[in-house]
């Protein structure tokens, strides 16, 4: 018999290989500062400080992780499925086109008590119905759910255009907007829930759906790890023959786990939309449910990591946002390069950390534990 | 409208259906070979970037159509040595190929150029020039045919007429070579290919290789030939609508060709009746018009009509069997 493979000791797994990972991403995008002649360091120390230098800006970093965790959550829950889920930028367009039109709709008429649920949750339905057609054509019609969800984002983004400069755009209005919504269609913000208790913090969009979205992380850890759906939903993704076999419905699983992807998706037009911006706007997903993308794969598709992930990122954004303005060379499209570089190096690249950390930090299994484990 | 309007909107639906079918056939190397491609809108991109920069700095067309096929044969590459080298997951890859494109020729075009990612435009002489075919000018005066051949046929880009040359190559290429029948093998069943000795990473990086000078094409067209410099996300989605024609096209040559055609006429009259009020139906929101290819193409996939199946071996990493 020969010996066992080398193992990556699960430590190692978790945080050492998206580590070496990330760090890879952050050295290739210090050399493209330098390529264009500015000092990766000091371009380094000037974003941390835009970021959490002031309790401002913190405030910014965590109103942008918000979003990440969202579209995030959303493409980790369908990976966990073996779905990919490219069409968040999709489902966030029309999570925010729900959330707008309940506001618009109700915003003279019912208390912030009521209206903001309902937004909210409008958000969520609208955001998992996009992802319902792309679902039920990968169950029922076998269509691959990479293009059609690419498919629905293009069609989400026609939509809007044609929403926002026809039928929702106010008479006299130039601007591809909605109308404001009344003040309680507002979500509250952090400053305003944290006065409650005496504790001032300064002003900035961080909002309540903050705190949702660590609520959202924990609703997914519950579901993958710790119920029965989860159970299945793993088990498909990990060989869908046999969990055919096992009596578990490919067609229920593809189809709910994407609906739940798709809500994740949709509720970060929730923060967007109610939380900060008060009217919908073209173009408000900017790219955040594709961040989602780089998320998740950095979070290795768990709920913790995906949080870790979306907070770096939010660093990325607000201290990109302060370095754009002091560094005019640099502008905010490094973030974009970034995000290439971790989608990249923590997704397609995996396996190339994976051997050297696998040569240096794995042992093989004793004998004992390859015993336990076959029988 | 007029028989004049008509030629105008097929002549202009010619010109939009070029980079469509220059970056469709791209994808139609790198799919037929089992690599799936949603890359092909970064690797437009960065060549659209490159022919601009390489122009500017040399003041030669050419150069610049030169340094777009090596920037497009680059990050083919890059998803090459991820998807087939690395064995990483080709959608994956193909979505870090579109961000990081996107993401450094905004950088470095505005930090080249401080223009906002705008390079600088180019003079005429740098630009490539529409092609007159002979006697066009004669044959005008001909009733219906005369303006069929010199307003729709003549007058185009190079890349026009190389786009649509590229078509029976490839098919000839796919169909009547040796190594077009060991690049759909490839696709099909790598496992034969390999029993045959012939290596199949090779095969499908020569694939990726084509997929990549075919994107250099493209991206030349757009910021040397039809603009005269590259903007931010020149592209726009172009890369994307290629896939969806690929797909309609059922990863055919000649499919690929009138699917591109489609979609360059409907792009063609969505600009033409921006506006317009037609009888019977009104005013025709373009936005509808516009998501036309995507509609179709969703329902195509949906098996509503007829049935896209894609290469068998497209998008599964090839592991040679151990032994």
């Amino acid at each position: 018999m020969s010996a066992a493979p080398k193992e990556l000791p699960r430590w190692a797994e978790v945080a050492l290989v998206p580590a070496a990972s990330v760090a890879t991403a952050f050295v290739a995008a210090g050399l493209v500062v330098l390529a264009i002649g500015e000092n990766p360091f000091e371009a380094l120390v000037i974003l941390l400080r835009g970021a959490l230098g002031s309790g401002e800006g913190v405030g910014f970093t965590l109103y942008y992780a918000t979003n990440f965790i969202f579209t995030g959550l959303a493409v980790a829950v369908a990976f966990h499925a073996g779905l990919f889920n490219i069409g968040g930028e999709g489902q966030a367009t029309l999570g925010g086109l729900g959330a707008a039109l309940v506001a618009l709709a109700f915003d003279s008429t019912l208390p912030a008590i009521l209206l903001l649920p309902l937004a909210v949750i409008a958000s969520a339905l609208f955001g998992a119905a996009w992802a319902l057609i792309p679902a039920w054509l990968q169950a029922k019609r076998d269509s691959h759910i990479v293009i059609t969800t690419i498919m629905f984002n293009f069609l989400a983004a026609t939509l809007l255009v044609y929403l926002l400069v026809g039928p929702l755009k106010p008479v006299g209005s130039m601007a591809p907007d909605t109308r404001g919504f009344a003040a309680s269609a507002a979500l509250p913000t952090m400053q305003g829930l944290l006065g409650l208790f005496g504790l001032s913090i300064p002003a900035s969009p961080l909002n309540i759906s903050f705190l949702l979205s660590l609520v959202a992380a924990a609703f997914v850890w519950l579901l993958i790890w710790r119920s029965r759906l989860g159970y299945e939903i793993r088990a498909f993704g990990f060989n869908p023959e046999a969990t055919a076999y096992a009596g578990i419905s490919a067609t229920k699983i593809t189809i709910v786990t994407l609906l739940i992807s798709g809500a994740l998706a949709g509720l970060m037009a929730s923060n967007e939309i109610l939380g900060a911006q008060h009217r919908l706007s073209l173009g408000f997903v900017s790219g955040y449910g594709f961040v989602g993308i780089a998320v998740a794969l950095m979070g290795r598709s768990h709920p913790v990591g995906v949080v870790l992930a979306s907070i770096l990122f939010g660093v990325l954004y607000q201290g990109g946002a302060e370095l754009a303005f002091e560094k005019p060379a640099i502008t905010r499209d490094m973030i974009v390069v970034i995000q290439g570089l971790v989608i990249l190096f923590a997704g397609a690249l995996e396996r190339q950390f994976h051997a050297p950390l696998t040569a240096i930090f794995g042992r093989r299994p004793t004998r004992a534990e390859t015993q336990a484990a076959a029988s | 409208m007029s028989f004049q309007d008509v030629i105008l909107i097929l002549a202009s639906a010619l010109r939009l259906s070029t980079p469509l079918l220059l970056a469709c056939l791209a994808g139609l190397y790198s799919e037929r070979a089992g690599v799936f491609n949603i890359g092909l809108e970064g690797k437009m991109l960065a060549a659209a970037f490159a022919a601009a920069v390489v122009a500017t700095l040399t003041s030669s067309a050419m150069l610049g159509l030169l340094g777009a096929i090596v920037i497009g044969i680059a990050f083919s590459m890059i998803h090459g040595f991820a998807s087939i080298t690395q064995r990483g997951n080709q959608i994956v890859s193909g979505v870090a190929i579109n961000t990081l494109a996107l993401g450094l020729t905004a950088v470095l075009g505005n930090a080249w150029y401080k223009e906002g990612g705008r390079t600088p435009p180019l003079p005429a002489s740098v630009r490539f020039q529409p092609i007159e075919l002979p006697f066009a000018a004669e044959a005008r005066s001909i009733p219906i045919l005369g303006p069929i051949y010199s307003d729709l046929l003549s007058g185009h880009y190079g890349f026009v007429y190389a786009a649509l040359a590229a078509v029976p190559l490839t098919a000839f290429i796919l169909q009547r070579t040796r190594f077009g029948l060991r690049l759909r093998a490839v696709g099909e069943n790598p496992a034969a290919v390999d029993t045959a000795g012939v290596s199949v990473e090779r095969m499908r990086y020569l694939a990726l290789a084509c997929c990549g000078a075919l994107c250099g094409l493209a991206g030349a067209y757009m910021s040397t030939a039809q603009s005269a410099s590259f903007v931010t996300e020149m592209t726009a989605g172009k890369g994307f609508i290629a896939l969806a024609a690929l797909i309609f096209a059922k990863w055919r040559p000649w499919g690929a060709l009138g699917a591109c055609l489609l979609f360059g006429l409907l792009d063609a009259v969505a600009i033409r009746l921006e506006g317009a009020t037609l009888p019977l139906i009104g005013q025709v929101p373009v936005q509808a018009i516009q998501s036309l290819p995507y509609l179709l193409t969703v329902v195509l996939l949906a098996g509503f009509i007829g049935r896209a199946v894609p290469p068998k071996a497209g998008g599964v990493p090839y592991v040679k069997e151990r032994r």
